[in-house]
């Protein structure tokens, strides 16, 4: 219990630096790939900061509630995850998290955050399937739901489900708000909804919502090195070159329809949960 | 056991009553009267059986079942009647049908004193509770709905007494249902629900609500027939009737009861909405919204998941429990999917339920020990759950004039209270930390212990992913509330209160207390059958619980964010707009800003996914059915 504890603290307080230097090196890269020198690695920490010192001000009062409710159970879906709970209670709250963090949008009642929520619901529902299919598949492997004992597993589950892992990878890049599934929000400048999502969240409202992307980031990708778990190491270096892979594709790709979204990420979801899981159950 | 003959026969006299007493001030004070007795009486059943596991009753069957099979003479007839004069050739057949086979199957039994007519049990306590609190709470409701339903519709005849006594039948029906333990006795009940629903569905008797109940009638009677070919068998294998007790059909075992089995699940299907039946319960939406609470909550598709999942350890790994269950996850899937693409508050409602029947259903058909407790507490939750949002929805839709989800934008800000207990129902029916979001966990866990269950993981998967759609989207539409929005005028009546308010309540202590109710109810039923029961867990539990909490605790950060902010306006892609959401259209119009939400018909839409679906759900029935033909024969 103590030592779940521990985890879940030591998350909630290391997770925003991790997931801000993890950010910052993405923005270094990514200025590299295009020839430019790019901010400084501690860049989305001081944007933060910035955004704290900022006037408050909103377009509807009650947009605060949701888009800190949003934060508040990010932050609890890490911990849980970390602390090494039920891998489909973490997901069901991320999925709360994610509707605040729509209702929020919609409470803003403005027509480019409006879309934004439209095109971010469409995002969870593409994604939320995959999800469920690899708590289902750690499930089949290791008889357990629960994230300790998934990574105390002493085989690499990597193994036993490659291609729910690459589903994963797949709908990371929708997770992560990189190109080309960046549709509701994106960190590039050429979004033609303005920031979709976002568009009315400004100084600390939009603080809460970047400092939950810096806690969602250090989620992902420890449910990426959870597929590793038995060789610490190699998970590590897999989370890196994942990473690395999402960064090259927010690079090389244009953003593409909804359409085109939902429907590859559940065919990716439908062929590799089919597939894995059902030979699975056969072996 | 007065208890029990008491709950069935008060409903019933006071429906008598309710057809003699004029509209008035009497009449509404003696409803709400019912209505109290019977939530106390159901209340008392609760502390007196909770801990008693099973308890039969013996009950003299002979007389009582001849004054049955007398009444179903007589519904019968008053059915063909109904059916000749609207030349529906096809329900007449059926009823004609229906009646020769049970008939016939009573001349084969020689019933010698059958015992234990009547039980209890604590899955029976649990759907009296649904039928005698909701159930009632919703004729309570109807009190005032009505009124308001007979202003709002001046030209329509004014059939209230009728209505009211229709309701109570229904219920008392219900109650037979879930406590008789005599298949014959059950029949009964079930066939009066069916007439119920047929009357009820039928109330305005225009074009439209006559098409719609009399295609009700036909699915429903549809069942019943599969339900009528089991006393056929029963007859042929057993003539001393010894099966016809639900209790000793049961505890025979998969190896007798297969193919009463599969055709009492045929039945429930039918009940019970799944596709390819589903439509049914889609037009029974012409009814007055109280209606389709009842039916959609706590009565009619309750009997027929209840039926199934009484029977769910027959299917317990079996070819037929797999088909049901493939026909449970496939509705599920397909009928939330509909829902993406439904404006119309009332429909999103309908294939809600039908989609969580699905769910129901296909764990019932799984039939193991976690599969069922998942499948009972989804029963309750989605009862409660739903009975609210169809009340609610009813009382909006009489004071905004519409049911249009699009019309009920920032409704938070014009109806605040009804719009809250809405909100409230929303969650509980998708959301962690509520209701039914424990049972889908429960669920995906009895699915990947099943033997190829990978398949109905595949569907909850996609299946909860599109109910997130839905759900949110519909939340978003309330909270997207305008600038200083004008509170509606009218009054809600205290009758509708006093239906919305217990339901809301009971919403949130359901999703706070859940744990109590599984160790006291439902554990015990499961754990009664299987010698097993399912839980969640300690730890999963501790996290629930303190989710609920967060929950309710978050929207007190309202007070820290409503001081000194700042207030500006919309961005508009640089035109200039007013806080009201305004802006300075084209040759200087003022135009309003409308926002719409999605609906992706192109993809969900509801012909092709219904189109699907039923083909699906066809092709597995008949599986189903070549199974219990194959058996037949061997």
């Amino acid at each position: 219990m103590i030592t779940e504890i521990i985890f879940a603290i030591g998350f909630i307080i290391l997770a925003p630096f991790i997931g801000a230097l993890i950010g910052g090196i993405d923005r270094k890269v990514t200025a590299r790939m295009q020839g430019r020198v790019g901010p400084p690695v501690l860049q989305p920490l001081y944007d933060v900061f910035k955004l704290f010192e900022k006037e408050k001000a909103v377009v509807r009062n009650e947009v605060n509630f949701y888009i800190f409710s949003y934060l508040i159970f990010v932050v609890f879906t890490g911990a849980l995850f970390f602390s090494g709970s039920d891998i489909l209670l973490v997901i069901f709250a991320l999925t709360l998290a994610h509707a605040f963090l729509i209702l929020g949008a919609y409470a803003a009642t403005s027509p480019y955050s409006h879309i934004g929520a439209e095109r971010e619901l469409l995002q969870l529902m593409a994604v939320e399937p995959m999800l469920i299919l690899a708590a289902a598949g750690f499930y089949m492997a290791t008889g357990s739901f629960s994230v300790r004992d998934i990574a105390l597993w002493p085989e690499p589950i990597v193994m036993t489900l490659p291609l729910l892992f690459v589903g994963i990878v797949y709908v990371l890049t929708i997770k992560l708000r990189k190109s080309p599934f960046d549709l509701a929000t994106t960190h590039h400048a050429h979004q033609e909804l303005v920031k979709g999502l976002t568009t009315e969240f400004a100084g600390p409202t939009l603080g809460m919502v970047e400092i939950a992307h810096l806690y969602e980031t250090v989620f992902f990708l420890g449910l990426v090195w959870l597929f590793f778990a038995s060789m610490p190491w190699v998970g590590l270096l897999a989370v890196i070159i994942v990473y690395f892979l999402e960064i090259l594709v927010d690079n090389t790709t244009t953003r593409v329809r909804w359409q085109v979204m939902l429907r590859s990420a559940w065919l990716v979801a439908l062929v590799a949960g089919a597939i894995n899981l059902g030979v699975l159950t056969l072996m | 056991m007065e208890l029990l003959v008491f709950l069935i026969l008060f409903p019933a006299l006071a429906a008598l009553l309710f057809c003699i007493l004029p509209n008035g001030r009497l009449r509404d004070t003696i409803v709400v009267l019912v209505s109290a007795v019977i939530i106390a009486v159901t209340l008392y059943l609760f502390v007196l059986f909770a801990g008693a596991g099973t308890v039969y009753f013996d009950i003299e069957s002979g007389m009582i079942s001849q004054i049955m099979t007398g009444l179903e003479v007589i519904i019968s007839a008053g059915l063909l009647y109904l059916a000749a004069k609207y030349r529906q050739y096809l329900i007449a057949g059926l009823v004609v049908i229906q009646l020769g086979v049970v008939l016939y199957a009573e001349s084969l039994i020689n019933e010698t004193a059958a015992l234990n007519n009547l039980f209890i049990d604590p899955f029976s306590i649990i759907m009296a509770m649904i039928i005698g609190i909701i159930g009632s709470l919703i004729c309570v409701y109807s009190v005032g709905y009505m009124r308001d339903y007979h202003a709002h519709h001046e030209g329509m005849p004014d059939k209230r007494r009728w209505f009211f006594a229709l309701l109570f039948v229904f219920l008392a029906a219900m109650f037979g249902v879930v406590f008789s333990n005599n298949l014959f006795w059950l029949f009964f009940f079930w066939e009066v629900t069916t007439l119920c629903s047929f009357l009820l569905i039928g109330y305005s008797w225009d074009e439209e609500a006559r098409k719609n109940a009399f295609w009700a009638l036909l699915l429903n009677l549809l069942g019943g027939l599969a339900f009528a070919f089991t006393f056929v068998w029963i007859g042929l294998t057993d003539p001393s009737g010894g099966l016809v007790m639900m209790d000793t059909l049961l505890a025979a075992g998969p190896a007798v009861a297969m193919i009463p089995a599969a055709l009492i699940g045929f039945a429930g299907l039918t009940k019970a909405a799944q596709m390819p039946f589903s439509s049914w319960l889609v037009g029974a939406m012409v009814a007055p919204t109280p209606v389709s609470a009842l039916l959609h909550s706590s009565t009619m598709v309750k009997a027929g998941v209840y039926m199934i999942v009484r029977f769910a350890p027959i299917y317990n790994v079996t070819m037929v429990g797999y088909m049901i269950s493939l026909v449970g996850g496939v509705t599920f899937l397909l009928a939330s999917g509909i829902a993406i693409s439904q404006s119309n508050a009332k429909k999103v409602l309908a294939y809600s339920t039908i989609a969580n029947l699905g769910l129901v259903v296909a764990c019932a058909g799984i039939g193991s020990y976690a599969a069922v407790w998942a499948a009972i507490l989804l029963i309750v939750f989605h009862a409660i759950a739903k009975s609210l949002l169809f009340l609610s929805v009813g009382t909006v839709e009489h004071k905004i004039g519409s049911r249009n989800i699009e019309d009920m934008t920032g409704l938070l800000g014009r109806l605040p209270a009804v719009t809250v207990m809405m909100i409230i129902g929303i969650a509980g029916m998708f959301l962690a930390p509520f209701g039914m979001l424990i049972s889908k966990w429960a669920a995906l866990v009895a699915f990947l212990d099943a033997q190829y269950g990978f398949i109905l993981v595949l569907l909850l998967a996609f299946g909860s992913a599109v109910t997130v759609f839905f759900w949110t989207k519909w939340l978003g539409k309330l909270i997207e509330v305008a600038w200083n929005p004008k509170p509606v005028e009218a009054k809600i009546s205290n009758h509708e209160y006093s239906a919305l308010v217990p339901l809301t309540v009971l919403m949130v202590a359901v999703c706070i207390g859940f744990p109590l109710l599984s160790s006291y109810l439902v554990v015990p039923y499961v754990f009664g059958i299987y010698g097993m029961a399912a839980t969640l867990g300690q730890a999963n539990m501790t996290i629930m619980v303190m989710m609920v909490f967060m929950v309710l605790i978050m929207p007190l950060s309202l007070l820290y964010f409503r001081k000194d902010r700042k207030i500006l306006p919309h961005y508009m892609g640089g035109l200039s707009s007013t806080p009201d959401m305004h802006f300075k259209g084209s040759i200087g119009v003022q135009r309003p800003v409308a926002l719409g939400n999605y609906y992706l018909a192109d993809y969900f839409g509801e012909k092709r996914l219904s189109n699907i679906g039923n083909g699906f759900c066809i092709a597995f029935i008949a599986m189903l059915m070549i199974t219990v033909i194959l058996g037949v024969i061997a």
